[in-house]
């Protein structure tokens, strides 16, 4: 009975509704309180876990300055810093798609891998016996068809009986993993499981950097992704499916096939970000060779809101604070893993925020305030 | 002992790892969150026993309380991940799988800057022996088959007669089946979500710490505990999301992550090196298979729960 | 004897957004009664009721529960205080047994023991004459079935004030006597029962006292032996008020839409459409009245091609006689087909065969324009999906219910939204903004939207305006058929004249308009002619001109019983 006594008289503590809508500008300012308050906590945690710091309280102000410096003090740190942003934004942009479409594709790792796997291996077995063109050219189309394979099984299952994709999806990338080890197996006789890096197939050298034509494709691709996405009808279709399968049906829109037809480009464009990174960078292929980029890609891609401009600046925010994070643990000498331990405070105070966006909190006296002022 | 024997305990020995991290997804499943962050989740939970275990490990404690020591540290880490974790999706409704996720990045991360910093003589080298009573002496797989070892096969007993056999757990499966028609029968849909999360989580970090402390007992087992973590959430559907099943799902993923090197003991099967990568992949391609099978035949029982991946909320109708 | 009061309702407000769905009610419940709500759809019964069972949160005012205030936050605040209701829709696990979802959200001491609650619910369900089997699961069960179990759930829970909205809506007529009978007992036994419904019959069967609502408000509670039909349906459909709506009288009907023998069964393999037949005219309004929930967005469905009918037809007549073949809906084979069954005449009336000649010539000819068809198409849409229906050529127009969740999509801008039926035409794979912006902008300009731009979301606009960028857009797509369902429900008074006129337009330019409504004021003076629908068969037609708004109130509550007899 004293939880009735308690009821009695009063009326909810806090109440929540959604918004209607929120101004840019508020929203955006949320999101930046967000982050800074991330920030804040970094510090924190600095304390906690750096030696350095601990004992020099005053560090705290070094802490802060080595993430800038971890991504712009040489010019070689700075073309690493667009690289793996690019690589990075490639495959959160191939991702999009399946999200617009609320298709929760959590396999862009797999996706990645299996390009990154077949492209290597057509430069292993073809690599040195026909032109270096034609090679390139051919591990590309391999990691495209991987790539797209690997997106089209779990969207067919979905689109015909309903299986869940985000669990299927999650699967498919530690197959591709094991693949990874299987084909290592068979390649490197040695038993040592790891390929060195093969003489051929590696992307053309622009302007003395090697670095250049991947952040010129990624670029191209974001251009080309945000047009396809909100000039096409391919586009439109992706949107209204995503939105509400109802509408979609009420205007005659096959969703089935749009499902089938996105999942392939999403695959896809995994693929190229495979590519990218067998012919860009490594000439080789490890089961680490996305190194969780794949799923760092999801949440560079819900953080730009599955606007490919906008996840120009989420790709770069999170690289910026990974390469940060590994100069802080370099000068500090705390592990490597303190990266993800920054990321995974500043991704938790921008997803919390969101909530702050999509919802109003009133508080008690809330309802009868709004009454007076309606009054008057 | 007979080789085959022995390999099949130490198949279940290793399953009582995914025993413990799939019973935790379950539970969580089960009040409709897929928590993505279960990897990270056992990476802290190994690492918070490991570091109360460094400050206790060569104390002259009694041993039970050693052993308690270590559960409560990482009892108390996992809880905190379980707490970010419902905060995040249960209170301020964000998505699941970002969190999740987020949470693995956070998780695995912060076990590794903690652990690495350890001094392994303190945490291990002097509790191992502790954990695995009363087989520490054994030289066979026996010796595995702990306090923690047992606890698994009870928390996953246990569980699964909560979740099928109780009020509670009717309560909690209709919170994750249909949670408007929960709320509308008086059930307080957020504080058995946040219960479920918190207590999932907790059941999962313990995961971590058997790895860790006793299964392998070695310095780096903590590097390798977030792989586990996702074989873990495949686990979950393998078994079709019923606890008292992992025991036995646990054994068959822990044959088959294994079976390559008995096999060599084979004179007729010819085992290549190659092979072990295509074993190690059978976990997953089953599980896809049991995935696909399950939403083909479309029997209710056996489907995910109806709301798992959507946040409640009472208004929006 | 002093009847005491068990629930008293102070002033009770409640809004969503704009629409006030109650306004200042206040309602007495005593002990040992059983009063019926009446009231026409969306006058606020159910939200009221909500209120009182925890599922809303009232505005303004206050619940009295045995002379005390009391706050009634969550369902469980409502069973704390031995209040039970039995939604319409019902709230069951369907994973669940029958006895699982009866013992759901009970904190009983004691060990959970399902076959000693079998047997208690078994126990139960045979005492009030229920067949169950408290084993079986929600979903093998029919819909009665898991009424039943509604209903032994909160019996299960020992309420003493039980509300059940629209229980009888889904019985056989002995079920409903047999509920009856229970309601009865459980008044003897000193519960109030509040039972919603429009059924008149059954209010006057069952209920005590009978409390009418009207848009929101409370216009009077009755003692039932003191009242009869007529007077209960002129308290819940209201005096007639002109309202002063423009009508034309229809020019030059034709049929232009032929339905027969439609009939169609929800996912559960319930009937929701029984041997429906009518015909929808070219410049006519066809007005739909009936309960909500009467099969009315069902056949508007099944007509978009949106639910796939058992049988029966829909025959579309297409108005082409006389007119030039194109080729923009027909290929050239099916234009020669056409020709040798002697469809097509040209400006002579002379027979065109095309016999004998090249395609490229026949293509000029065509295009020329002067081959013409010689009588209307006739196409049945029964069997085909919205897009086979559009790539016939045919103009349907389609506002429904549900606006921001099927008509619109609530995050797309106005623009984006007016694509939705055109988006296919034209630039091979890129989409053309430029036309539906600039239909975008007439449709803001003639219509007058209050919106800060053609970019704004449509989710941001008030329920008028989002309803005017629906219908805007069904419009202009050129319609030969107008189906709209509830295009005023939420809207106010200007935003509603829009819509008449916009409706009225269509019907002056020969379209065949059909309108849902529920505010039978406005069919009457909207409509040419409106059908009456009750449990998905059409009950009657009226001529809108000289028919009142009781005779279109005992069609919507006729029930199948009282046909047969009106048969006999």
């Amino acid at each position: 009975m004293s939880n009735l006594a308690r009821a009695e008289g009063r009326e909810p503590l806090i109440h929540l509704s959604k918004r209607a809508g929120i101004s840019r500008g508020k929203a955006w300012s949320i999101r930046i309180i967000a982050v800074l308050l991330g920030i804040l906590v970094c510090g924190i945690a600095a304390f906690l876990l750096i030696e350095k710091v601990q004992n020099n309280p005053e560090k705290i102000g070094e802490f802060y300055g080595t993430f800038i410096k971890g991504s712009f003090s040489t010019s070689r740190k700075f073309w690493k810093f667009l690289k793996n942003t690019a690589v990075l934004l490639c495959i959160s942009l191939a991702l999009t798609p399946a999200f617009r479409m609320r298709f929760w594709n959590t396999g862009g790792e797999g996706q990645t891998l299996v390009g990154v796997l077949s492209a290597i291996a057509v430069n292993f077995y073809l690599g040195g016996k026909i032109p270096e063109g034609i090679l390139l050219i051919l591990m590309l189309l391999a990691a495209l068809a991987a790539g797209a394979l690997w997106g089209v099984i779990p969207a067919i299952f979905r689109a015909k009986w309903g299986t869940n994709e985000t669990l299927f999806t999650l699967m498919m990338n530690y197959i591709a993993t094991y693949l990874v080890s299987y084909f290592l197996v068979i390649w490197v006789p040695s038993g040592s499981s790891t390929l060195g890096k093969l003489k051929n197939g590696r992307l053309p050298i622009i302007a003395d950097n090697e670095n250049i034509l991947i952040v010129l494709i990624v670029v191209a691709l974001t251009a080309a992704l945000y047009i396809y996405l909100q000039y096409t009808k391919h586009g439109y279709e992706i949107s209204v499916v995503g939105e509400s399968v109802r509408t979609a049906r009420y205007i005659g829109i096959n969703e089935r096939k749009v499902i089938i037809r996105t999942m392939i480009l999403s695959g896809m464009l995994c693929g190229l970000a495979g590519y990218l990174i067998a012919a860009g960078s490594d000439q080789t292929v490890t089961t680490n060779s996305v190194g969780g980029q794949g799923f760092t890609g999801i949440m560079v891609a819900w953080l730009g809101k599955f606007n490919p401009l906008a996840m120009l600046l989420t790709s770069a925010l999170i690289q910026l604070l990974n390469q940060g994070a590994m100069q802080i643990s370099k000068d500090f000498g705390v592990n490597s893993s303190l990266t993800s331990v920054i990321i995974g405070i500043i991704l938790f105070f921008i997803i919390g925020s969101e909530f702050f966006i999509n919802y109003e909190v009133h508080f008690r006296g809330h309802a009868k305030k709004a009454a007076r002022r309606a009054i008057k | 002992m007979n080789i085959w024997l022995n390999f099949l305990l130490d198949s279940l020995a290793f399953g009582a790892v995914f025993v413990y991290g799939s019973t935790g997804e379950i539970l969580t499943e089960k009040a409709g969150h897929l928590n993505l962050g279960i990897p990270g989740i056992m990476c802290m939970g190994g690492a918070g026993g490991c570091l109360f275990l460094s400050m206790v490990g060569q104390s002259s404690l009694p041993p039970f309380l050693i052993v308690l020591v270590g559960i409560f540290g990482s009892l108390l880490f996992s809880l905190l991940c379980g707490f970010i974790y419902s905060t995040l999706t249960i209170t301020l409704r964000a998505n699941q799988n970002v969190t999740g996720l987020a949470l693995t990045t956070f998780g695995v991360g912060l076990a590794r800057v903690i652990v690495n910093k350890l001094d392994p003589v303190k945490y291990l080298t002097s509790t191992k022996s502790l954990f695995r009573w009363p087989f520490a002496d054994r030289t066979d797989s026996i010796q595995y088959m702990g306090v923690l070892f047992f606890l698994a096969i009870i928390i996953a007993l246990v569980s699964g007669w909560v979740l099928f056999r109780t009020r509670i757990g009717l309560h909690l499966r209709a919170v994750g089946e249909n949670p408007a028609t929960a709320d509308a029968v008086g059930i307080n849909v957020t504080r058995y979500k946040y219960v479920a999360t918190c207590i999932g989580s907790c059941i999962a970090g313990l995961g971590g710490l058997y790895y860790i402390v006793d299964y392998m007992g070695s310095q780096e087992a903590y590097l390798s505990v977030e792989a586990l973590g996702w074989l873990s959430i495949a686990l979950v559907i393998f078994v079709l999301w019923r606890p008292h099943m992992t025991i036995l799902g646990a054994t068959v993923f822990g044959v088959l992550y294994s079976v390559g090197s008995y096999l060599t003991n084979v004179s007729w099967i010819k085992v290549t090196m190659a092979t072990t990568p295509l074993l190690k992949m059978l976990p997953y391609v089953v599980t896809i298979i049991v995935l696909i099978v399950s939403s083909i035949r479309n029997k209710k029982e056996n489907q995910p729960p109806a709301s798992l991946g959507l946040s409640y909320f009472r208004e929006e109708r | 004897m002093e009847k005491q009061i068990a629930l008293q309702l102070r002033g009770i407000t409640k809004r969503f957004g704009p629409v006030l769905a109650n306004k200042h009610v206040d309602l007495d419940v005593y002990r040992g009664e059983i009063l019926a709500v009446l009231g026409e759809n969306g006058c606020g019964k159910t939200t009221l009721m909500n209120m009182i069972s925890g599922i809303y949160y009232p505005d303004e005012g206050q619940i009295l529960i045995d002379g005390k205030e009391v706050v009634i936050r969550s369902p469980k605040d409502a069973f704390d205080h031995r209040i039970g209701m039995i939604h319409q829709h019902f709230k069951l696990v369907d994973l669940f047994s029958a006895a699982e979802n009866i013992v759901l959200g009970l904190e009983k001491k004691g060990r959970y023991n399902l076959k000693e609650i079998n047997a208690e619910v078994a126990k139960i369900a045979e005492r009030y004459g229920f067949h169950l089997d408290p084993a079986k699961k929600i979903y093998d069960m029919s819909v009665s079935e898991k009424q039943t179990v509604e209903i032994i759930k909160v019996l299960y829970r020992g309420a003493d004030i039980l509300i059940l909205d629209e229980p009888t809506a889904v019985l056989t007529p002995q079920e409903i006597t047999r509920l009856f009978d229970v309601l009865r007992r459980m008044k003897e036994d000193g519960k109030s029962i509040i039972i919603i419904t429009h059924k008149l019959n059954e209010v006057l069967e069952v209920s005590d006292r009978v409390a009418i609502l009207r848009r929101g408000e409370h216009i009077a509670t009755v003692n039932t032996d003191e009242t009869n039909e007529a007077e209960l349906t002129e308290m819940m459909v209201g005096r007639k008020i002109s309202l002063n709506i423009s009508r034309s009288a229809p020019v030059n009907a034709v049929p232009r839409l032929e339905v027969k023998d439609l009939n169609l069964f929800d996912k559960e393999g319930i009937q929701v459409l029984k041997d429906i037949t009518f015909t929808a005219n070219g410049g006519e309004i066809l007005g739909i009245a009936g309960i909500a929930g009467s099969g009315q967005r069902q056949l508007l469905e099944a007509i978009a091609g949106l639910q796939p009918a058992a049988d029966g037809s829909v025959l579309f007549y297409n108005p082409k006689k006389d007119r030039p073949v194109t080729f923009y809906h027909k290929s050239l084979k099916k234009v020669k087909e056409m020709a040798a069954q002697g469809a097509f005449h040209d400006r002579n009336l002379n027979d065109v065969s095309f016999r004998g000649m090249r395609d490229k010539a026949i293509r000029k000819w065509v295009e020329s324009g002067d081959v013409l068809f010689r009588e209307d198409e006739e196409m049945n849409l029964r069997g085909k999906d919205p897009l086979e229906i559009r790539q016939l050529g045919i103009h349907l127009s389609f506002v429904p219910e549900d606006r921001l969740g099927m008509g619109l999509v609530g995050s797309m801008d106005i623009t984006d939204n007016m694509m939705l039926r055109s988006y296919r035409k034209g630039h091979a794979g890129f989409l053309d903004r430029k036309k539906p912006k600039e239909q975008a902008e007439e449709i803001i300009r003639e219509l007058q939207v209050v919106t800060p731009g053609v970019s704004t979301p449509v989710r941001r606009l008030s329920g008028g305006n989002v309803q005017k960028v629906l219908v805007g857009r069904e419009i202009a797509y050129a319609p030969k058929v107008l189906m709209a369902a509830y295009p005023v429900r939420g809207l106010d008074i200007g935003a509603s004249y829009t819509i008449y006129r916009l409706l009225n337009r269509q019907k002056e330019s020969g379209v065949a308009v059909m309108f849902v409504g529920e505010d039978l004021d406005v069919l009457l003076e909207l409509c040419d002619r409106i059908m009456v629908m009750n449990g998905g068969r059409i009950t009657g037609f009226v001529d809108a001109r000289t028919t009142t708004k009781e005779e279109i109130g005992l069609l919507m509550v006729r029930t199948e019983q009282r046909e047969e007899e009106a048969h006999e």
